[in-house]
């Protein structure tokens, strides 16, 4: 019996010449293709290196192959269907995803919501953040080796995903908001919830810097990799706790704030050293902070409507279209046209777990957007890999390709 | 009957076939023991590694019960069956237990089939080998890893000798004089292994494993082999059964409390055993190829390391050689440093005065027929005992080595080979000329 098959692949490795090890021994410089599919590209990335033995001598970011034109499929619905397609951006946070979205349009159309719509925006993009860092962190620390943290760090981002079930429906496509508010209030006892949820999130938090933040390993292989200076990040148009790493205090809810962000007391962490550990540390306590607001949000949530009250744009309360005329055709206005916004153009970013995603939205009026940009903080991380992996060695590219937390479906869109 | 006993008695009354017979049945037993110990330590890992995630890891592979069908039962089920045998009720709470346990539809053995299930899987999976590899030694590179450690584990003692009424035999498959060497030679030979997986694969990623390899096994080696020369002067023998031997009456190397243990030499000599104990571990960690170590695989920068272009039964060759290699590691570091098969505590010597003494008691003619018969076993009882405490001290440091794995994070490369060359080198060769002093000085 035959028990080994060859395989010829004329189109694959076999022939591709830079899949191939042809080095000369004197010394040449070898081309290591690493991903698109590589455990530590988080996705698809694809590095085109070239190495010097164990050091990285250039680095080659190609990026684009979760491309599903994202900008372009925004002109052709109307605004409340986008929203499910904004779930797949940063698919680690699609309720951070919607509620800046759906900021974005509410900014066109002038809109603010009542307090308790601010509010439950608020809780569920924290909770995002949160189950984003968890997952981020944790596969941080598997890249590094440690693969036991990762799982803890599931189970608290699995909590979080509950909880999406609870308030949406769904665990991760989260869809959550509409133009206009949210497609439903938080259950009875949500509070008890998201309190629970806190309390083991910062036990678990405290769990991760006793293992890993204090861990001789941790540090050593950590400390001064992958250093991001200040010029470099501003000028890399990086953002969020990438940014705030190196040492720049900007964080969009303290600066411009949003969805009444300024109500709520929480500091911005921020770091000078630019390394990959200093990334780690910023990230516990940017979570530590993000349970600070959740405990205050919950305290603090008040009673009233969740939806813009206004006559037009929003669906009606589904008692009324059963009985009224002009609700009905409200409804169906509403579901096929969605709003009516002004021409115009706008600009809207949000603080999200990646950095900042903006939304630039160019109408001419109606309910369809004529151009949707998009600013995805993953991109603007990705953008300084060419500058900042040469001179390091190889095992150091996961560490700082995890410390990014990147997303490929938000860099390619 | 008769004419079989003479046969047997002719056969063994001759040295030399007793020593051939006796060693082959100590092999077999030596590499069945092994390979089953790697398949209880991957379930081990497993499961060890679900604890400490906070998950149950393999748990409910049994065997299912309509393979029994296969083999021509006609019942369907064979729980009723019994349960009605018994005379169980069927709701009642043992039914119910029964149920829960799974017993309806299979035999549960703690998931203890799992690395079974998964050797078969590995077993049928289609073998891929790439165009573009050396064949010839892609093909004998996983039998380079496989192979060393499991012939290095033949000088290993896994019990002291036992008098039959044919000759001693010795609980080590080969009781060499130059044991320690054996085993640094022969793990030292599944470097090539490595190298050549990494070389003939004609791929990146294996290539740079390979080469991560051979320089880490080859750099720990050094700082293995000079770990323990302290120890190997205090004992002055190289014979592992021997170095067992004195540790079972004069206490082991890292636990001095009884015979000539207590003595003072022996408890300064305590600081220089610590050294190298921690030393040798690292390095034993080091050589097996597990994380913290695992430079020549760690699958995030590698992918696979050294194995990546492997499949099916080479790819489990590769993954059987570390365990193997972790087995085997264990093993030495507690025969060197945790007493071996000794029991401890002094037990050994007084266990070994009893079976003499019972020995000679059963041999009397005034001999109860239950004292004859302890005389017999007296000898093999004994050996059982020291067999089982090796086993126990071996399963305890797997767990340790199974600990380590899945909480700390994986080293750089480049400090791999500084914590060699610069931190571990330096440090034993130190130790060495301390222990001299030691020796020299204080008697």
């Amino acid at each position: 019996m035959k028990t080994s098959t060859t395989f010829d692949m004329p189109d694959a490795s076999g022939v591709l010449d830079y899949m191939k090890n042809n080095a000369h021994d004197s010394g040449d410089l070898v081309t290591l293709n690493v991903g698109p599919s590589h455990p530590a590209t988080h996705g698809v990335l694809r590095l085109k290196l070239v190495i010097d033995g164990e050091v990285v001598v250039s680095c080659d970011p190609v990026i684009g192959h979760l491309h599903r034109g994202m900008e372009k499929i925004a002109e052709n619905c109307h605004y409340n269907q986008y929203v499910a397609y904004t779930d797949r951006f940063d698919y680690l946070a699609p309720m951070s995803n919607n509620i800046a979205y759906a900021c974005a349009v509410e900014k066109l159309m002038g809109w603010e919501l009542p307090e308790r719509g601010q509010a439950i925006r608020v809780i569920s993009s924290e909770l995002s953040r949160l189950s984003s860092y968890f997952l981020g962190l944790g596969v941080y620390a598997m890249d590094v080796g440690a693969m036991t943290v990762f799982l803890y760090c599931y189970e608290e981002k699995e909590k979080v995903h509950n909880f999406y079930e609870k308030i949406c429906g769904a665990r991760f496509t989260s869809s959550y908001t509409r133009i206009g508010g949210m497609t439903r209030d938080f259950p009875e006892g949500f509070d008890k919830d998201i309190l629970d949820f806190c309390e083991s999130a910062s036990k678990t938090i405290d769990e991760m810097e006793a293992l890993l933040l204090h861990n001789k390993i941790f540090i050593d292989r950590l400390v001064g990799v992958g250093v991001i200076t200040r010029e470099m990040a501003l000028s890399g148009g990086m953002t969020g706790p990438n940014l705030r790493a190196s040492g720049v205090a900007r964080d969009l809810r303290k600066t411009n704030p949003y969805l009444g962000y300024e109500k709520y007391e929480f500091d911005v962490p921020v770091a000078q050293e630019g390394d990959c550990y200093a990334r780690f540390q910023l990230r516990l306590e940017e979570m530590r902070q993000s349970i600070r607001i959740l405990r205050q949000a919950v305290a603090m949530i008040p009673k009233g409507p969740i939806w813009v009250q206004l006559d037009k744009g929003i669906l009606p309360p589904k008692k009324d279209v059963m009985q009224g005329m002009e609700e009905l055709i409200r409804q169906f206005m509403v579901s096929t046209q969605s709003v009516n916004a002004p021409a115009g153009q706008v600009f809207f970013a949000a603080e999200n777990p990646k950095g900042e995603l903006g939304f630039f939205i160019d109408s001419k009026g109606g309910g369809v957007a004529n151009r949707l940009k998009m600013r995805s903080p993953s991109f603007g991380s990705l953008s300084i890999l060419s500058d900042l992996l040469p001179g390091h060695l190889i095992s150091d590219i996961p560490a700082i390709l995890g410390s990014f937390d990147f997303v490929q479906g938000e860099c390619d869109r | 009957m008769q004419f079989i006993i003479d046969c047997w008695n002719s056969v063994m009354g001759d040295p030399t076939w007793f020593y051939l017979i006796t060693t082959i049945a100590k092999l077999a037993l030596m590499f069945i023991l092994l390979l089953l110990f790697v398949v209880l330590s991957v379930w081990i890992e497993r499961r060890i590694a679900g604890w400490i995630q906070d998950r149950p890891g393999p748990n409910r592979t049994g065997i299912p019960i309509h393979l029994l069908q296969r083999f021509g039962s006609k019942e369907k089920q064979p729980l009723k069956k019994w349960l009605e045998y018994f005379g169980v009720p069927a709701n009642s709470w043992i039914a119910k237990l029964c149920t829960w346990l799974r017993l309806d539809r299979e035999i549960p053995l703690f998931g203890l089939i799992q690395p079974m299930a998964d050797g078969a899987k590995l077993f049928l999976k289609q073998e891929m080998t790439p165009s573009y590899v050396r064949k010839g030694f892609f093909i004998a590179a996983p039998m380079f890893v496989l192979g060393p450690p499991l012939i290095a584990a033949a000088v290993l003692p896994f019990s002291s000798s036992v008098d039959t009424c044919y000759g001693a035999i010795n609980m080590c498959v080969a009781n060499l004089n130059i044991g320690v060497l054996w085993i640094f030679a022969f793990s030292g030979l599944s470097v090539y292994g490595l190298t050549l997986a990494g070389w003939a694969s004609n791929s990146k990623f294996p290539f740079i494993g390979g080469l991560r390899a051979t320089a880490q096994l080859i750099s720990y080696e050094v700082a293995m082999g000079l770990s323990i020369i302290p120890l190997l002067m205090m004992f002055s023998t190289l014979n592992l059964q021997e170095i067992v031997q004195n540790q079972a009456e004069n206490g082991w190397t890292l636990v001095p409390l009884w015979g000539e243990g207590l003595s003072l030499q022996r408890w300064v000599l305590l600081l220089p055993m610590c050294i190298s104990f921690l030393i040798f571990v690292t390095s034993v960690f080091a050589e097996a190829n597990r994380t913290p170590f695992d430079m020549a695989e760690c699958e995030t920068d590698l992918v696979g390391g050294y194995h990546t272009e492997y499949s099916s039964m080479k790819f489990a060759s590769f993954f059987m050689g570390e365990y193997v290699a972790m087995v085997v590691g264990s093993a030495l570091v507690i025969t060197l440093f945790l007493g071996g098969w000794s029991i401890g505590l002094g037990a050994d010597v007084c266990l070994a005065d009893w079976a003499k003494a019972a020995a000679i008691t059963g041999s009397d003619q005034a001999a109860t027929c239950w004292q004859s018969i302890l005389g017999c076993c007296a000898g093999w009882i004994v050996v059982l005992l020291q067999f089982v405490a090796f086993i126990v001290k071996l399963v305890a440091f797997v767990f340790f080595f199974v600990w380590v794995r899945w909480t700390l994070p994986r080293f750089r490369f480049d400090q791999v080979m500084k914590l060699s060359w610069l931190v571990f080198f330096e440090i034993a060769v130190i130790n060495i000329l301390l222990t001299a002093a030691i020796l020299y000085f204080i008697q």
